[in-house]
């Protein structure tokens, strides 16, 4: 057995049971961690594969972002995970049932799958050989598929505002400084002159 | 023995189905949920990678990449209606979510 195919399996057997683990944890930070963990090894299935600018994109975005943001929300809600699983044992025979096909079709599709011979002829990108992963697939992205790059930048933008706008509240009670209303605030507003009179006070 | 896109493919369904199997046994936490459905989108990018590779084509990189924006889009929509949820309700049980009509 070849090195590749002894990283491909060790990558992969990890990958799949970090996976299991993320369903199957009693603890969410557990999952979150275990997330990471798969994260991880598909990201080292991706450099086996040869993509090289996908597997540092991956361990950036997912495990960088993604995941951080998980931890948070996790971390950040204050809820009785006990009470959250109670239903697991309730619904594993019908989860399992489900699973169990899915993974038979898959198996299916891919026992009587062969690749068609015009297939590897007709190839709309094929990597250029004296460049380098990142450059190729950056030669693609900017011409052939400029617009459904620029097309992913609005999903992020709406992404973005979307969730400021539901996650953004006003409360009262707050005290903030408001820049307008000093600016604008005069002399004759916060001074008052009192006329008093000797010997008699206010 | 060879490594070929026949083996990718089968982790990438074992992925997926870990996803689905997940989304069924975890009906009350949302939070796993939405980890469930990342791991079904990875699963989606180790095909589109692998056939990829295998045929010569950078297009599937591509459509990965764009998978992956999508992933983070919804991961963060996703856990901002969670909050928003958590702060009307005070829980994430998935089974009260049909009340938040009107």
């Amino acid at each position: 057995m070849s090195w590749t195919a002894l990283a491909f399996y060790m990558f992969s057997s990890i990958a799949v049971l970090s996976a299991f683990m993320v369903i199957a944890a009693r603890n969410p930070v557990h999952s979150v961690l275990y997330l990471i963990l798969t994260f991880f090894n598909a990201a080292a299935l991706f450099l086996l594969l040869g993509a090289e600018f996908l597997a540092m994109i991956l361990v950036i975005v997912y495990v960088g972002a993604v995941a951080v943001l998980f931890l948070f929300v996790v971390m950040m809600l204050n809820i009785n995970y006990v009470e959250m699983r109670e239903g697991f044992l309730h619904y594993l025979p019908i989860g399992a049932l489900i699973a169990l096909i899915v993974l038979v079709e898959l198996v299916f599709v891919l026992g009587a799958w062969t690749l068609a011979p015009e297939v590897v002829v007709a190839s709309a990108a094929p990597p250029v050989t004296e460049m380098s992963n990142i450059a190729a697939l950056g030669s693609v992205i900017f011409t052939q598929y400029v617009y459904a790059f620029q097309a992913s930048g609005m999903i992020l933008l709406v992404a973005m505002v979307g969730s400021i706008v539901l996650t953004l509240r006003q409360r009262d009670g707050v005290k903030k400084q408001n820049i307008a209303d000093q600016v604008r605030r005069r002399a004759k507003d916060a001074i008052e002159i009192k006329k008093v009179n000797v010997g008699e006070g206010i | 023995m060879e490594i070929g896109l026949g083996h990718y493919l089968i982790v990438a369904a074992m992925l997926f189905t870990t996803g689905i199997f997940g989304i069924f046994i975890n009906r009350k936490n949302v939070i796993i949920i939405l980890m469930s459905i990342e791991l079904m989108l990875l699963a989606v990018n180790i095909n589109l990678v692998a056939f990829s590779s295998f045929l010569n084509d950078l297009t599937g990189q591509v459509f990965a990449m764009f998978v992956l924006t999508v992933a983070a889009a919804e991961a963060a929509v996703g856990l901002a209606i969670l909050v928003v949820y958590f702060r009307n309700r005070g829980s994430i049980g998935v089974e009260q979510i049909n009340q938040m009509r009107g």
